[in-house]
């Protein structure tokens, strides 16, 4: 089982990735690997088996919680300079990107 | 070469709390060898980011609280923080391009509770990019050496932090464990290591990897030392929407796995010469497939007949989906990493590229840039599995053989024994360089992973040496939910009639 450069074009694309040719190659070998590796699923017959999503959910209540539905203080000018410290390009309190709508 | 730090000469964190409550030791002390000592081997790549002004900072307030004679319990003990939790101050990059800037404006909540308890953190450990990878060669930042032969990795991902402890830099060290990554690179170092069950450790500050698997928990020398650093951040935390707030009915908090490990201490003392009477441990045949290196087979044999000589009983019993898992992990991993990795765009924090010309390509451009080559194939490997045509197949398919893996150990824990043993990994530590593909890599995970599939606490505790070189090897003990308490004391039975664990590595 392989799969075709176009392939690996569309899946880099739905992960938001432009990959090199050089990393788009390695990643096409790669995967008629990882493709038999995973395909090995198939073999076994899971008829009527419920997908596990949470690994606890056999053993107690695993509801998600949800908050109380109450504002939260607004932050503050020096906390919200401190979390857009980390970004790339900022101005004003605004995280800066290239111009989307002309 | 530089002295040993001074926290060496303790065997152990109740030791090193003795003599820094009766002042015969200070934490700023401790703290000062432990940076020269760090200093010194700088060539195991262990640490990512060291400032001595903030460690120093942090032992003046232990001492402080230590001469008000009202210290918290870990006053001034030297830890580190593997870089995939935030610490405010310290940069945490994740081993990633992606991140090699970054600075948190907050700490985790483990970081915080271990602060909270008085440790202080000595910096941030190296491991593998996003904790993805099996031998802390996945690093953006380079490799760690293994320090009983540097010629070879120190397990992955949380390499930095066991090979930090084993090099006797840090008395303990937090980690993450998705598929193996705390106990696989505690095996491959000879030291301790404890994933807790999933949910009962707070993740929230945790660089997220694969959501429903990912738990963090300590890496230290002894089962001793892992509940002095397990208990207090054993905790229900509401920022954490997976935290537990009960275990089987029990709250989740400080002081539940320490109550547990004292009553199941308490009851080997009562039982004399053979503490481990009555204990049956489940020895799965699978585990002992034709792929484990025949010496490996041999140390964790005489393990078992160690844990027999205590008075317990081994009982054969089969996992025998156990191959299985890793196609599983396989699909369930990277499908979860190729979500949480969609953050990072490089618009609110993390690594843009140089020249682009609209916004599609400056996210798509840095992302390829930023990510390293394992990171990506992940991202790749979740994207298809999730992919329309293919979710049924691969991503369903893969929860559903979860729910019987979990089953198989559901019903050995619940009908044949009280603990499953076996080894970590097929092999001891590899060479460095020598990496196998990626699914052969992917493979060697495939003791470690049903844990995290199915939840369950498992740990490493080291066992022996083996191959010609003479590597350690990590005996693996899975408990059943919520049982943190119950596998340290197994563990510790062993640990006070073998001395394994206090095995140190030549500096070479």
């Amino acid at each position: 089982m392989s799969i075709t450069q176009q392939d690996v074009d569309r899946i880099a694309r739905l992960a938001s990735l432009e990959l090199t040719s050089q990393q788009s190659e390695s990643i096409q070998s790669d995967f008629s690997d990882i493709l038999a590796l995973i395909q090995q699923l198939q073999s076994v017959d899971t008829q009527g088996v419920e997908p596990m999503a949470h690994p606890l959910c056999g053993q107690q209540d695993v509801a998600l919680r949800l908050r109380d539905d109450v504002a939260r203080p607004a932050a503050t000018t020096e906390q919200r300079d401190a979390l857009m410290a980390n970004a790339p390009a900022t101005a004003d309190g605004l995280f800066l990107v290239p111009t989307v709508i002309e | 070469m530089s002295d040993a730090p001074l926290h060496t000469q303790f065997n152990s964190i109740a030791q090193l709390r003795e003599a820094l409550v009766s002042r015969q030791v200070s934490a700023q002390e401790l703290a000062q060898s432990a940076l020269d000592a760090i200093q010194a081997r700088a060539d195991l790549n262990a640490f990512l980011h060291v400032d001595a002004t903030l460690s120093l900072e942090q032992a003046r307030d232990a001492d402080r609280l230590l001469a008000d004679g009202n210290a918290p319990a870990l006053a001034g003990v030297p830890i580190g923080h593997k870089d995939l939790f935030v610490t405010q101050g310290w940069r945490t990059t994740a081993a990633s391009k992606m991140l090699a800037d970054y600075v948190s404006p907050f700490d985790a909540t483990v970081v915080a509770q271990l602060r909270q308890a008085g440790a202080v953190s000595l910096g941030k450990l190296n491991c593998d990019e996003f904790g993805m990878g099996s031998s802390n060669e996945k690093s953006a930042f380079g490799p760690v050496k293994n320090p009983w032969n540097t010629a070879t990795n120190p397990g992955g991902s949380s390499g930095g932090s066991a090979a930090a402890v084993a090099a006797g830099l840090l008395m303990g060290a937090t980690a993450t464990d998705t598929g193996g990554s705390i106990r696989r690179p505690a095996a491959m170092c000879g030291v301790s290591g404890i994933k807790p069950t999933y949910g009962t450790v707070s993740r929230y500050g945790v660089i997220a990897n694969g959501s429903s698997l990912d738990q963090a928990g300590p890496i230290a020398r002894s089962a001793l030392d892992l509940l002095e650093l397990l208990d207090p951040i054993t905790a229900f935390d509401a920022a954490d929407a997976t935290s537990l707030e009960h275990c089987n009915g029990t709250p989740n908090q400080p002081g539940r796995v320490r109550h547990d490990f004292d009553r199941a201490v308490q009851a080997h003392q009562a039982a004399g010469s053979t503490p481990l009477k009555g204990l049956r441990i489940g020895v799965p045949d699978e585990f002992f497939s034709a792929d484990i290196q025949p010496d490996v087979a041999a140390t964790i044999d005489a393990a078992l007949k160690q844990y027999e000589s205590l008075g317990a009983e081994r009982v054969r019993i089969s996992l025998p989906r156990t191959s299985m898992s890793v196609p599983v992990y396989y699909v369930i991993g990277p499908a979860e990493s190729s979500s949480n990795l969609s953050r990072f765009d490089g618009v609110r924090y993390g690594y843009r590229t140089a020249q682009y010309n609209d916004l599609d390509e400056m996210i798509s451009r840095s992302r390829a840039e930023g990510f390293g080559s394992e990171v990506i194939r992940r991202i790749m490997v979740g994207t298809y599995v999730l992919s329309h045509g293919y979710y049924d197949a691969y991503y369903l398919q893969a929860q559903r053989l979860r729910r019987l893996i979990a089953d198989d150990f559901r019903r050995a824990l619940t009908e044949q024994c009280d603990v499953i043993m076996g080894p970590v990994a097929p092999t001891v530590a590899g060479d460095l360089g020598t990496e196998g593909s990626p699914t052969e890599e992917w493979t060697a995970d495939i003791f470690t992973i049903s844990a995290n599939l199915a939840g369950l606490p498992a740990m490493s505790i080291p066992c022996g040496f083996a191959s010609k070189r003479n590597l350690p090897v990590g005996l693996q003990l899975i408990g059943n939910y919520f049982c943190e308490g119950q596998l340290l004391a197994i563990a510790h039975a062993y640990q006070n009639v073998t001395d394994w664990h206090q095995r140190k590595p030549e500096q070479q």
